[in-house]
């Protein structure tokens, strides 16, 4: 199918719907509208998905392509530049499909103030769509921070208790980040057209590719992109405006949050500061891998600790992003592959969680494991559902959790870059620390005798809470069983992405290494002219030199 | 008929059965109690492929199958598809877990009637056999892993079946917990194979790997030891299998005894080729399993549980496993493997039986108006005088401890020697001395081996039963479906020790497991090459001594215990002292585990340690940091003051500085 501005539909379809659920009145009204428009942006998703090419994505080059003029031409060049590639194909996939599991999750949850509500969590799933799809800097700022407004008033006004506090830290804090990335973007924008005499201020990712930074400036405009994108994973030590988050936000928000949300950070470190800042992005990489490993322990450890279900998950997530931003920082293909399909596996498995931590609060308003147990006897559906999404969050072979975690840590043991058995010694505990407090938290939950009357009358998930988790727990089977499909889709984007880091690496290195007297030598020798170097290998090329012919 | 096709059948039908048996009764309330459906597809699905298993054996012409199914993932240099391999190794681990499998299901129909988590039992047992086949099938290291963490999380679903009762759910966190410890190291194990080899599959690794520098080949069967230690059941990680026995005993009989605890040794066995290659990691691995094949002995003799007895005599027989493979005997560890599926399997299914009776004991005496609540139907001090109420029960319980003791020609008999030969071999003629410790331990253990089970048995089954009003309060056989697999594995503990006939008997050239598997055949499993052998008559000496011991010992066990019953337990709590007491306290290790590992890193790092601390000083600095901005702008707030003439003098003081310091400046 050839639909026209399919990327810029999937992306606005939501604010469409948005706009509309302001014009109804009806609850039930604007929950259907809801409920259609994230199923018809999936259904477009699809089409999206299908129409993409992973073959073409060795040259690098987004498909799907909507690009406006600039916006003010000939100085600024700075557009509407939206598009996919095998970076974002999946994580566009995972945000349209939480789309109407959201919208189902809320249907009786969230009991008043709906059409605030569902037209907020649209506008949210544009935004983050949006990040996603960005190739412009300056357009991925604007979508990053509209995802500011809606989750801070999903959390402020539907959350829990502590509501207000939550969703203050969670906007200041990663303004924090946003603000500094902005500075960046700007100097970045000038700093190229500075490289280049003849270019104006730009900041299309595409164009921005192809310039070769000095390390030194490299290092403030990674530490800049980084500790934004950092805030956003959480990386540690910069996490706890997440727990406070994911607790007071209502269900719906969590699941965004833990699914989509947090995975523009992980997103931002691989689309910009890799290949951005390469030389950068490799000295720093030991120190971030680091933290990320620390985050494992450490957020796996206070997850034990928690005596309320839906912190615990949220420290899961701290434990978790770890290992996506390890791989990241790895430098090889196996990790890299791993992370990206790692940012889509957590999507789906503790989304998942999240979804059925909420349907016990549902029934029972509390959070605390106490109030529970024994809840396999009158819950079994439930339970079982749980008992799966613990499974494959742990890292169980056969599903999502243990193709993404694998190919990270297989990928980071032998990487040049990070050169540590150590560290990835260290990540691979969290395989046995995932076990510990997941398993912990299934026995509170659902094994022993039922001796609360309140637990022993709940019931148990009906039709439309199973159908919104179908889905995922396919997901987890199909993924863990037949990733490669999945895989498949991002491999040549990051094969070029590792390359580009690698050549644009030593050209820096190159350009910054003292004249040696191998240079000097060389210089006095006539040499090719640079063009030579850039020869790319066209099949059609090669075929011509064939003598066969 | 095509292998591909037969393979494929194999590995799906179990997972067809636990799917069926699995989603239809958790969906339709109303299929939970169709057990005659459910036990009748929960077993076919086992026997079939048993039975295909049998004709993939009987046809097999030596050369290996590989059959692919399709690509798992790809990225970078890893290629991995899920891919297996029928070779003598995997078909003969094949058959030994479609076979007892079988025949446990067929058990489980009759033990776990009326259950009302019947559905439960058999989709979980028949995702089991998949795991298992998964892991004994495997071409790769992923896959086997695969399998590996399949059967585990199995354990950790029938340890805690009865979830009612939390001990049992704890038991069966323990057991996946401690068992992801393992797993861990297997895990580095791979990550390090790839990084070295780029691929993890059995080919490359077996054919590339033994010209790996030492200290990673080392490294390598190090970290797959330490996975297999977890599984099956070594020093330091056998500690989840004691809990374990909290599920229903067929899981005890199946995956705690005769299967999934022993995929540590094919693991060995499959990997023999970098195990041979690495010498002394197989000093260790002699070691430790000698020592926890000792260990477990002496804590066996302690136990009054009927189960705990046979659990820790399990972790003992696998410790001698392990003596068999860290000697290089590696053929003769899945000997082991074979012939203790048979008679431990009997064995838990005995006590199965028996247990069953108890509890029928334990209602009639509640119906007589006794107080119950202090009556264990699985302590044998309660028991006494079974055989004649359950005469099959005793009898295949009887053939089977026999067995196991080593009494000459039966099976147990055969493959232990055959180890104890081996490590004998491998000091004599190899001259590595580890070999020579490992031997006595094996010997000594030998010897208690005999003791504690003849002591199990004739606690159980004869003297007066020792429960109370024994005079009108009866015990029961059990039904023929649990009678039947009884005799079955009996039968199996009586003869499968004539597959691997001892070096004195025509040259070894009847052992016909050694020419199965053994490299030096032709088979997948590697020897190490010794110069020269041992004297014959000295080989004869050995076995006499050996079955010396196992005669002996037991006929004193047995005249102790018939003479005293139970109260010779004190005689030898008496005459050891603490000795006994550290047997009975289980070395410690529980307290050990219990107070310093989950204590520490739970209450004390965990709860006590990182959560105040990460509310307290991370977000602490992230609120200070947010209050220390309200009071700096609290303060500046009070510069606007709103006073123009305010702002008129600030202004004019700026251009005064500014004025000053282009003059002053420069």
């Amino acid at each position: 199918m050839d639909i026209p501005y399919l990327t810029s539909l999937v992306i606005f379809l939501p604010t469409v719907g948005a706009l509309l659920t302001l014009l109804l009145r009806r609850a039930s009204a604007i929950r259907w509208t809801a409920l259609a428009t994230t199923t018809g942006t999936f259904a477009l998703s699809i089409v999206l998905f299908l129409g993409y090419d992973p073959a073409v994505s060795t040259a690098g080059a987004p498909q799907l392509m909507d690009i406006s003029a600039a916006w003010f031409p000939d100085a600024i060049d700075v557009k509407y530049f939206v598009g996919v590639d095998g970076l974002s194909i999946l994580l566009i996939l995972l945000t349209t499909l939480l789309g109407p599991i959201v919208v189902l999750s809320s249907w009786t949850y969230i009991d008043a103030k709906e059409k605030g509500y569902y037209a907020l969590l649209l506008l949210l799933q544009t935004g983050i769509t949006g990040v996603f799809a960005s190739f412009d800097l300056i357009l991925f700022y604007v979508f990053f921070e509209l995802t500011l407004i809606p989750m801070y008033f999903i959390i402020g006004v539907w959350g829990g208790e502590n509501r207000i506090y939550a969703a203050i830290k969670f906007v200041l804090y990663t303004l924090v980040g946003s603000l500094l990335m902005l500075v960046a973007i700007l100097y970045l924008g000038y700093e190229a057209a500075a490289v280049d005499p003849g270019h104006v201020f730009t900041t299309d990712w595409y164009t921005l590719l192809e310039y070769n930074i000095p390390a030194d400036t490299q290092t403030w405009l990674f530490a800049l992109f980084a500790l934004s994108f950092a805030i956003k994973v959480p990386l540690f030590p910069l996490h706890t405006w997440l727990p406070d988050a994911h607790v007071q936000a209502p269900t719906g928000g969590s699941v965004i949050l833990a699914g989509v949300l947090l995975k523009m950070g992980t997103y931002g470190l691989v689309r910009f500061c890799l290949p951005l800042f390469p030389n950068a992005a490799q000295s720093w990489a030991f120190a971030l891998a680091a933290l990320a490993v620390v985050g494992i322990i450490y957020g796996a450890l206070v997850a034990r600790a928690q005596p309320d279900a839906k912190k615990l998950v949220a420290y899961s997530s701290v434990s978790h992003l770890g290992f996506v931003v390890l791989g990241i920082f790895a430098f090889t293909t196996e990790a890299m592959q791993g992370a990206v399909i790692q940012m889509v596996n957590h999507g789906i498995s503790t989304g998942a969680l999240f979804l059925l931590v909420g349907m016990l609060y549902e029934r029972r308003h509390t959070r605390r494991m106490n109030d529970y147990g024994g809840l396999a006897t009158s819950v079994p559906i439930l339970s079982t559902l749980m008992v799966f999404s613990v499974l494959a969050s742990a890292g169980l072979p056969g599903l999502n959790g243990f193709v993404g975690e694998f190919l990270i840590l297989l990928g980071s043991f032998k990487s040049t870059v990070l050169d540590s058995v150590a560290l990835v010694a260290l990540a691979t505990t969290g395989v046995i620390l995932a076990a510990v407090y997941l398993l912990y938290m299934v026995y509170e939950l659902f094994f022993g005798e039922l001796t609360d009357p309140a637990n022993a009358n709940l019931a148990d998930v009906n039709a439309r809470e199973f159908v919104l988790m179908a889905p995922l727990v396919l997901l987890m089977l199909v993924m863990g069983f037949f990733p490669q499909p999945f895989l498949k889709q991002t491999a040549p984007a990051t094969t070029f992405l590792l390359d580009t880091i690698e050549e644009k690496h030593a050209a820096v290195e190159a350009m910054e290494a003292p004249p040696t007297a191998d240079d000097a030598a060389r210089e006095a020798l006539p040499v090719a002219p640079p063009e030579a170097a850039e020869v790319t290998l066209d099949p059609d090329d090669l075929r011509s030199f064939d003598p066969d012919r | 008929m095509d292998s591909e096709l037969l393979v494929r059948l194999i590995l799906l039908l179990p997972l067809f059965g636990a799917v069926v048996n699995g989603l239809g009764p958790l969906f339709v309330e109303q299929m939970r109690t169709r057990e005659g459906w459910i036990g009748t597809l929960g077993t076919a699905v086992v026997v079939v492929p048993f039975a295909l298993t049998a004709y993939l054996f009987a046809t097999f012409d030596g050369t290996p199958v590989v059959v692919d199914f399709f690509t798992w993932m790809e990225a970078g240099d890893l290629s991995l598809q899920f891919s297996y391999l029928v070779d003598e190794l995997s078909l003969i681990m094949t058959l030994v877990v479609t076979g007892v499998g079988g025949v446990i299901h067929l058990y489980s129909t009759g033990y776990m009637h009326g259950d009302s988590g019947y559905w439960r039992f058999f989709a979980y047992l028949n995702l089991f056999i998949f795991a298992m086949l998964n892991l004994v099938l495997a071409n790769n290291l992923p896959v086997l892993f695969l399998g590996w963490e399949g059967v585990g999380l199995c354990s950790y679903l029938l340890i805690g079946f009865w979830y009612t009762d939390l001990s049992n759910s704890a038991a069966a966190n323990k057991a996946f917990i401690v068992n992801r410890i393992g797993d861990f190291a297997f895990l580095m194990a791979m990550f390090l194979l790839f990084s070295q080899l780029g691929s993890l599959d059995f080919d490359v690794l077996l054919a590339e790997g033994p010209q790996l520098s030492q200290d990673v080949l080392n490294w390598t069967v190090l970290l797959l030891f330490i996975g297999a230690t977890g599984k099956s059941a070594q020093i330091p990680l056998f500690v989840w299998l004691p809990d374990a026995m909290a599920g229903p005993t067929p899981v005890s009989a199946l995956i705690h005894a005769a299967t999934m605890v022993t995929s540590g040794l094919y693991l060995l066995a499959r990997m023999s080729e970098l195990v041979l290659a690495a010498e002394i990691v197989m000093a260790v691995i002699a070691i430790v399993g000698a020592l926890t094949a000792i260990m477990a002995a002496t804590i066996a003799i302690t136990q009054n549980d009927i189960k705990k007895v046979l659990a820790y005599s399990t972790v003992s027989q696998l410790g001698y496993m392990f003596m068999a493979a860290g000697v290089g005997a590696f053929f003769v560890s899945i000997f082991h493997v074979l012939t203790h599926a048979f008679f431990k399997g009997c064995l838990f299914l005995g006590s199965g039986s028996v247990i069953h009776s108890m509890e029928h004991v334990e209602h009639e005496l509640e119906a007589e108006g006794h107080d119950v609540s202090d009556f264990d139907p699985q302590d044998m001090r309660t028991m006494g005088g079974l055989q004649q109420y359950m005469p099959s029960t005793g009898w295949t319980y009887f053939i089977a401890t026999l067995a196991i003791s080593g009494i000459p020609l039966l099976a147990g008999f055969f493959s232990k020697d055959e180890i104890l030969f081996k490590a004998f071999e491998y000091g004599f003629v190899g001259g590595a001395n580890y070999a020579w410790f490992v031997w006595g331990v094996g010997v000594i253990t030998a010897a208690l081996t005999a003791f504690y089970m003849a002591r199990s048995y004739y606690l159980t089954f004869l003297g007066e039963p020792r429960w109370p009003d024994a005079d009108t309060v009866h015990a029961h056989e059990s039904s023929a479906s649990m009678t039947i697999p009884l005799w079955i594995l009996a039968g199996g503990s009586a003869v499968t020790g004539y597959l691997g006939l001892p070096a004195v008997i025509a040259d070894g050239k009847l052992n016909w497991i050694h020419h199965y598997l053994g490299a030096d055949y032709g088979g997948p499993v590697a020897e190490p090459s010794l110069a020269g052998h041992v004297p014959l008559a000295l080989e004869w000496g050995l076995i006499g001594l050996s079955s010396g011991i196992a005669v002996g010992v037991f006929l004193y066990a047995r005249s102790a215990y018939l003479a005293t019953g139970v109260a010779f337990d004190e005689t030898l709590s008496a005459r050891f002292g603490g000795l006994y007491q550290t047997w009975s306290d289980t070395y410690y290790w529980d307290d050990f585990y219990d107070n310093v590992v989950v204590d520490s890193l739970i209450n004390g790092l965990a709860r006590r340690g990182l959560a105040p601390f990460d509310g307290r000083v991370v977000d602490g600095i992230v609120n200070g940091v947010a209050g220390a901005a309200q009071v700096g702008s609290g303060l500046l707030r009070r510069l606007q003051t709103g006073v123009v003439q305010n702002y008129a003098l600030a202004l004019v003081l700026g251009v005064v500085l500014v004025i000053g310091l282009m003059v002053f400046g420069g």
